[in-house]
């Protein structure tokens, strides 16, 4: 095995967080190298600069890492999940593949144990991560119209996107219920912003942005954290962590482009794979010491996995709407956001509208959903469909459950032999309960807006987008993995800067929180720097 | 069974009769069928990584049938495409979406639909800004977050 020599501070993946810690640890002018299975996008190879544009969703653009196959992916055996893992790996990570909706979490998402009696309370506040969530805005690059009444407060450099045709239906469809819709603030430029081009509707942003419009870390924090002197290697997938005789991390075993094993020593290692990727690699790194996986001694790495399920409705209105030729989202609603118990459930979910499809989505999905007929009256009924289509989407706080989990699968691995991830994920009755009520709340509001040929996906079956809580933070050692600054209880010069260390999940995406811990985290290691393994 | 990378001429002779039942031409529409040479060569062209799927699925359908589609009257081929659909699984489903996205990407049917033949890149499209004033009874009824 080759040996290199050490660096201070030694990042493992280049995605959400991995880019924000990165760009944030490097005014310190420490020796810093990140690790990423992946290699840089190429946008000229984008869905979007092809005709064939909405048929690679289904191949090698498919967000399931399982179909997706390319040689940066590893397999993630979801069978005994009801809801499915859906990533993307390199440069960017999965902000090269996501929709660009950009909620934060609420205060009381912070307070749940304290508010509702359930779960716990996050170590950290709200309040703790607004300069970092402020701080992120920029960098990504916001849209969005400051003063939502039921949101936290934002300043978004840029303006919002257009309602276009879709967002003034479901805005009078909302008025007409009385009920709450704003603007969503995205990462879409709407206008040119630190050397991005604007938004110009090149259709759905979530199978990458060739005009680089939507914000991907590839092209937001990566080339100012490299310029500021950053190290970051592509293809190189690392196996474990390895640990010295005094219980800390020496650095990791990792396989180059060529498949050569390489040894990385390092005095800092911060892990940033997400909540699949992360406790996989924790509990592929096992030693005398740590038997049972890598700063696991609460034994609950990879327990508590939360995904956000999805109820989605939609129906199809007489009017145009936006069909391909938007950004796919561009409204949300908070109007059940807060615990009601009248409901029959805690907690609460927030909403994020669809403004349309494709013609090969719409196609394929009506086709299955058995509302678009074979033979003769093909074309009448997808003409009626076809670019009519307005959708509701639930996306439910799931609450965390140590039986939901990620574990080492004993058979599947990945191309380079490392133990696969294995999910086992329920959902619970409380989650079950939300997502009808989403539903019913859908369906009003769709008929409110005169759809028809409503359809549903509940939960959305490829919609583990946000992969939470498989290390969270807490201040006891024995009921978390990380402290309440991301420092590994266990193993004092180890940090996780991921969705892992989420405490509870809220009922908004999460990347823009992801981020900001990642931020908040990086800053407590900046202050921290004389004393940071005491 | 068939190979993994490439069709057989039954094979491709099923895939087009059942193309044209999923999508017959139409002249009210002035649209081909997906029988149409030209999108099933689309198709074969470009099948890739969903040959072996598509081909397990004629491979059903051809169980189903006994016989060559084409040669099953007009009733009969209803029957099993309905019992195909059901059946059929992720594979048949593969099927249908292989011969819809071929179809929905052809320059004729997407001149039908009103829809450009280009790329989304780099032309994109334009959006109406839409009525702001829309979001005025929501500033109205105003409200607060939850704050713990």
């Amino acid at each position: 095995m080759n040996k290199h020599d050490p660096v201070d501070v030694l990042i493992i993946g280049a995605g959400a967080s991995g880019a924000a810690v990165a760009w944030s640890l490097a005014e310190t002018k420490m020796h810093i190298l990140c690790l990423d299975q992946g290699g840089w996008m190429k946008p000229s190879e984008y869905p979007s600069t092809g005709r064939d544009w909405e048929a690679k969703f289904y191949g090698e653009w498919s967000t399931s890492p399982n179909i997706r196959a390319r040689p940066e992916d590893y397999p993630i055996n979801d069978d005994n999940s009801p809801i499915k893992v859906v990533n993307f790996n390199g440069v960017g990570g999965s902000t090269v593949m996501y929709t660009a909706h950009w909620p934060r979490l609420h205060p009381s998402d912070f307070r749940v144990k304290t508010l509702d009696g359930v779960a716990d309370d996050w170590p950290i506040d709200y309040e703790t991560l607004v300069p970092f969530f402020e701080e992120n805005d920029r960098m990504m690059g916001v849209s969005g119209l400051s003063g939502d009444p039921l949101s936290p407060l934002t300043h978004p450099p840029m303006p919002p996107q257009p309602l276009g045709l879709s967002g003034p239906l479901i805005g009078k469809a909302m008025n007409k219920l009385g009920w709450h819709w704003w603007p969503s603030d995205t990462t879409v430029a709407t206008m040119d912003y630190e050397g991005r081009a604007r938004c110009i509707n090149l259709g759905h942003c979530t199978p990458a942005c060739a005009q680089g419009a939507k914000a991907s870390t590839d092209i937001t924090y990566w080339p100012q954290a490299i310029r500021a002197g950053v190290e970051l290697k592509t293809h190189c997938r690392v196996r474990e962590i390895l640990t010295n005789e005094h219980g800390m991390a020496s650095g990791v075993v990792y396989y180059d482009q060529d498949g050569v094993e390489q040894f990385q020593p390092a005095e800092v290692v911060i892990i940033a794979c997400n909540g699949v990727g992360t406790p996989r690699l924790l509990l592929n790194s096992v030693s005398g010491r740590f038997p049972n996986g890598l700063a696991n001694s609460s034994g609950l790495v990879g327990k508590n996995l939360m995904f956000h399920p999805y109820a989605q409705i939609y129906g199809f209105v007489k009017e145009p709407t936006d069909s391909n030729r938007a950004p796919p989202t561009c409204l949300w609603s908070k109007e059940f956001y807060d615990t009601d118990l009248s409901r029959g459930f805690v907690r609460g979910y927030g909403i994020q509208f669809g403004r349309g499809a494709g013609p090969v989505f719409e196609a394929v999905a009506s086709e299955q959903k058995g509302i678009l007929p074979w033979g003769a009256d093909h074309h009448r009924v997808f003409r009626r469909l076809n670019g009519h289509r307005l959708a509701v989407s639930a996306i439910c706080e799931d609450l965390p459950e140590e039986h939901n989990r990620v574990t080492l699968d004993p058979v599947l691995k990945d191309s380079h032999g490392i133990p696969a991830p294995k999910i086992d994920y329920t959902i619970s009755e409380n989650s079950r309960k939300m997502m009808e009520h989403g539903l019913a709340r859908g369906r009003e509001i769709l008929e409110a807006a005169g759809a028809t040929d409503i359809c549903i996906n509940s939960p959305i079956p490829w919609g583990g987008w946000h992969l939470l809580g498989t290390a969270r933070m807490g201040t006891d050692p024995a009921r978390s993995v990380v402290n309440e600054w991301g420092r590994s209880h266990d193993v004092k010069n180890l940090f996780i800067v991921d969705g892992s260390v989420f405490v509870t999940s809220g009922g908004v995406n999460p990347t823009s929180t992801i981020q900001a811990i990642a931020l908040y985290i990086a800053d407590q290691m900046k202050q921290r720097l004389a004393n940071l393994f005491d | 069974m068939s190979a993994a990378n490439e069709l057989t001429a039954a094979q491709r002779d099923d895939l087009r009769t059942v193309a044209a039942m999923i999508i017959p031409a139409s002249d009210e529409y002035q649209v081909p069928g997906a029988d149409d040479p030209a999108i099933q060569a689309d198709m074969l062209a470009t099948l890739g990584r969903d040959t072996l799927l598509v081909a397990q699925a004629l491979d059903h359908l051809a169980r189903l049938a006994g016989k060559p589609l084409a040669e099953l009257d007009a009733a009969r081929r209803d029957e099993i495409a309905k019992e195909f659909r059901a059946t059929g699984g992720v594979a048949a489903a593969t099927l249908v979406r292989v011969v819809l996205q071929c179809y929905y990407r052809d320059d004729r049917v997407l001149r039908s639909l009103g829809l450009e033949l280009r790329a989304p890149f780099p032309k994109g499209h334009v959006l109406p800004e839409g009525d702001w004033s829309l979001l005025d009874p929501v500033r109205a009824r105003g409200g607060r977050m939850r704050i713990p």
